[in-house]
C-alpha cells in the first residue's frame, strides 16, 4: 500500500443528485444534493440538527450510501467500497470522541489508523511523535484514553485521525466543549492542513471558527443545500441567516450595522472592522495605521 | 442586604488520590436571585467549584476539603446530596446522559419519588415544572423522542421538580444547536427574573454571558482571578488574554479602537447593542 493515499481524480468530493432515505420507513434524510470540493478546499457545512449535515459527510465516508444519486470521493465511488476501504482516503472526527476510541492507551489509539491502512512501522511512530508534540499530549500518552478529560480525549480523537493523514478530514463539531486555549489548537491545526493541501470539511454551529478557517459556507435547512457562499456572504445574508436561525459572529453583526451600509466589509475579525473604522471616522491620531483599508 | 445565598470560606479542595488541590483557598459569595457566570479554562475548577454547591463534593466523592461551603445557611459537608439537592439543581453538558426513563413525565417524577413526594402532589408538580420550562403537554413523550434543546430543557424540569432556589447549569449548551442554545439561556434567564432564581453557568461563550449575568468570576488553576461585573472584567482584554481567556467582540473591537488609533475612550461595550450605537455615533460625527 501507498506511504500516504494522494488526492487522487478531478475532485475531492463529488456528490450528485445523492438522496438518503432512512431504510426503516419514508424518512427522506438527504434531499437531491449536489456538491462538488476541489482538492485543498476547507469548508464548512451549517445548518440546525436534523438539516441534513451529519448524513450528507456520513457518505462522504461511504459510512452510509446514497438511496440513489452518487458519491465520488477522491475519484472512488463510495457505492462500491466498505468505510474501511475508504478509510484510507477519507478521515472522520466523530462530535463525540467516546464513539470513536477504543485502545487502552493514548499512543495505542494514535497508532491503530495508520497501522489499519498499512503505514510502515517506522513511519507509524514518527507521524504519533508528531501528532502527540502538536496536539500537546505528551503527559497523557500512557493514560487511558477514557482516564483523561473530555477536552483532552477530544483532542485524542481529531489526532487519532489526522496521524492517518487521508487526503481529506471530516470533522463533526470539533471545538464543541473546548475552551479557547484548545480553540486555539484546532485553528491551528485547520492553518497546518490547508497548508498540507488537505481537503477538510467542518460541521459546526460554531460561527466564529468558521469566520477563522473556512473560505466556503454551505448551509443545509430540512435535508438540502440552500445555500454555497463564501463566510462573508453568508453571514451578509440576514434573511438567510434569520431562516435558518443561525446568528453570525458579534464582530461581523457590528459590522452589518454599522460601516456595512456605508460600504464597508462584512468584517470577520475585530482587527478588520477596527481599521475600516478608524479609516473612515479619519482619525488623525499618531497611532492611526496606514494599513487602514476598506474592502 | 439579604443573606448570601452561597458562601465559600476559604475553600481548599483535593480529589482523592490526586496531590494537587483543585481548589485553593477559595472565598467568594453569592446573593439570592444574582444570575453568575464561572469562566475559565477546562481543568480551571469550574465544575468542582458547581460541585461544591450541591454537595456532591465533597460528601460523595471523598477527597479532602478544608474551609467552609454554607448553602442557604447549611454547612454543605453536614447534609447528604439528597437534602441539598432541594436546595440545589445541576444540569450537564450531555442531557442524554442524564435521561433514564420511559416519558417525560417519569424523567421529572424520579427525583420526587426518590424523595418520597406523596403521589397527589406529584401529579401537580410535574405539569406544573413541565411547563416552566416550556414542554407544557410533553408528559408521555420519550425523553429521546425530543431534540437535544428539550432534551436539556426536560433535564432542567427534573432538578427544578424539587423547587431548588439554586439552577446550576455546567456548559449547558455546548451540545446543542443555535436554537436549542437559545431556548435554554432564555428559560434560564426568565427563572431568574421571574422566579428570583439563583442561577450559576459554567460557560465558554463569553459573548451570552455578557447578555446574561449579573456577575462574572474568572477562575484559574483552582484560584479566583477575577470576580465582577461583565462589564468590569470583559474590559479587561489583556488581562483575559494573558489567561487565554476570550472577551466579547464588542470589548475586543473597542479595545483595538482605543489603543490603537486613539478612537475609543471609556468604557468597552460588552454586547452588540451599545457597540452599534458608539460606533455610528463615531463615524456619524466625523463623516459631519
Amino acid at each position: 500500500m501507498a506511504e500516504t493515499i494522494q488526492g487522487q481524480g478531478g475532485l475531492a468530493i463529488d456528490v450528485r443528485q445523492a438522496r438518503y432515505v432512512y431504510p426503516s420507513g419514508n424518512v427522506v434524510a438527504l434531499g437531491g444534493v449536489d456538491l462538488a470540493v476541489e482538492h485543498g478546499e476547507i469548508i464548512g457545512i451549517i445548518g440546525q440538527n436534523g438539516s441534513g449535515k451529519t448524513t450528507l459527510t456520513k457518505l462522504f465516508n461511504g459510512l452510509l450510501k446514497p438511496t440513489s444519486g452518487s458519491v465520488i470521493i477522491n475519484g472512488i465511488d463510495t457505492a462500491k467500497r466498505t468505510v474501511q476501504q475508504m478509510a484510507p482516503h477519507v478521515g472522520y472526527v466523530f462530535q463525540n470522541p467516546n464513539h470513536q476510541l477504543f485502545a487502552r492507551t493514548v499512543q495505542m489509539e494514535l497508532e491503530f489508523g495508520p497501522r489499519n491502512i498499512g503505514v510502515p512501522e517506522d513511519q507509524i511512530a514518527e507521524r504519533v511523535a508528531e501528532a502527540v508534540e502538536f496536539f500537546g499530549l505528551q503527559e497523557f500518552v500512557e493514560e487511558h484514553p477514557y482516564r483523561v478529560s473530555f477536552p483532552v480525549r477530544k483532542l485524542v480523537g481529531i489526532a487519532s485521525i489526522v496521524a492517518m493523514r487521508p487526503p481529506i478530514i471530516i470533522f463533526d463539531e470539533p471545538s464543541t466543549g473546548q475552551d479557547h486555549n484548545t480553540t486555539h489548537i484546532i485553528n491551528g491545526l485547520m492553518r497546518r492542513l490547508r497548508e498540507q493541501g488537505t481537503t477538510v470539511v467542518c460541521v459546526s454551529h460554531d460561527m466564529p471558527l468558521l469566520a477563522d478557517v473556512v473560505e466556503r459556507v454551505i448551509v443545509m435547512k430540512s435535508t438540502e443545500i440552500i445555500a454555497d457562499a463564501s463566510p462573508r456572504e453568508v453571514f451578509a445574508d440576514k434573511a438567510l441567516m434569520a431562516r435558518t436561525n443561525l446568528q453570525a459572529p458579534q464582530v461581523t453583526e457590528i459590522a452589518l450595522e454599522t460601516v456595512v451600509p456605508l460600504g464597508g466589509p462584512v468584517a470577520l475579525t475585530t482587527e478588520e472592522l477596527a481599521a475600516d473604522i478608524a479609516s473612515r471616522a479619519g482619525s488623525k491620531s499618531k497611532t492611526s495605521r496606514s494599513s487602514a483599508t476598506v474592502r | 442586604m439579604p443573606e448570601p445565598i452561597i458562601i465559600f470560606d476559604d475553600v481548599t479542595y483535593t480529589y482523592p488520590g490526586t496531590e494537587e488541590p483543585a481548589l485553593h483557598s477559595i472565598s467568594f459569595q453569592i446573593e439570592p436571585g444574582e444570575y453568575v457566570a464561572i469562566l475559565g479554562l477546562n481543568g480551571a475548577g469550574k465544575t468542582t467549584t458547581g460541585l461544591c454547591v450541591n454537595g456532591v463534593v465533597p460528601t460523595m466523592l471523598g477527597g479532602e476539603l478544608t474551609g467552609k461551603v454554607t448553602v442557604g445557611g447549611l454547612d454543605v459537608a453536614d447534609y447528604p446530596v439528597r437534602e441539598m439537592s432541594k436546595l440545589v439543581g445541576m444540569v450537564f453538558d450531555n442531557p442524554e446522559f442524564q435521561m433514564s426513563q420511559m416519558s417525560a413525565a417519569e424523567e421529572v417524577a424520579l427525583g420526587l419519588e426518590n424523595a418520597g413526594v406523596p403521589y397527589e402532589e406529584m401529579m401537580r408538580i410535574i405539569p406544573e415544572t413541565l411547563e416552566l420550562v416550556g414542554l407544557a403537554g410533553f408528559e408521555e413523550r420519550s425523553p429521546l423522542a425530543l431534540s437535544g434543546g428539550q432534551q436539556q430543557r426536560l433535564a432542567i424540569a427534573a432538578v427544578l421538580a424539587m423547587k431548588p432556589q439554586i439552577l446550576i447549569m455546567d456548559e449547558p449548551t455546548s451540545n446543542l444547536d443555535p436554537i436549542g442554545k437559545q431556548e435554554v439561556f432564555d428559560m434560564a434567564a426568565k427563572l431568574n427574573r421571574e422566579r428570583g432564581m439563583t442561577v450559576i453557568v459554567i460557560e465558554h461563550e463569553v459573548e451570552v454571558m455578557a447578555r446574561y449575568a449579573d456577575r462574572v468570576i474568572v477562575l484559574e488553576a483552582g484560584r479566583i482571578v477575577m470576580n465582577g461585573t461583565p462589564q468590569e472584567i470583559f474590559g479587561r482584554v489583556d488581562e483575559l488574554a494573558a489567561l487565554k481567556l476570550r472577551v466579547p467582540a464588542a470589548a475586543e473591537l473597542a479595545k483595538v479602537l482605543g489603543s490603537e488609533y486613539g478612537l475609543w475612550k471609556g468604557p468597552a461595550p460588552i454586547t452588540t447593542e451599545p457597540a452599534v450605537k458608539a460606533i455610528n455615533e463615531l463615524l456619524g460625527a466625523n463623516r459631519g
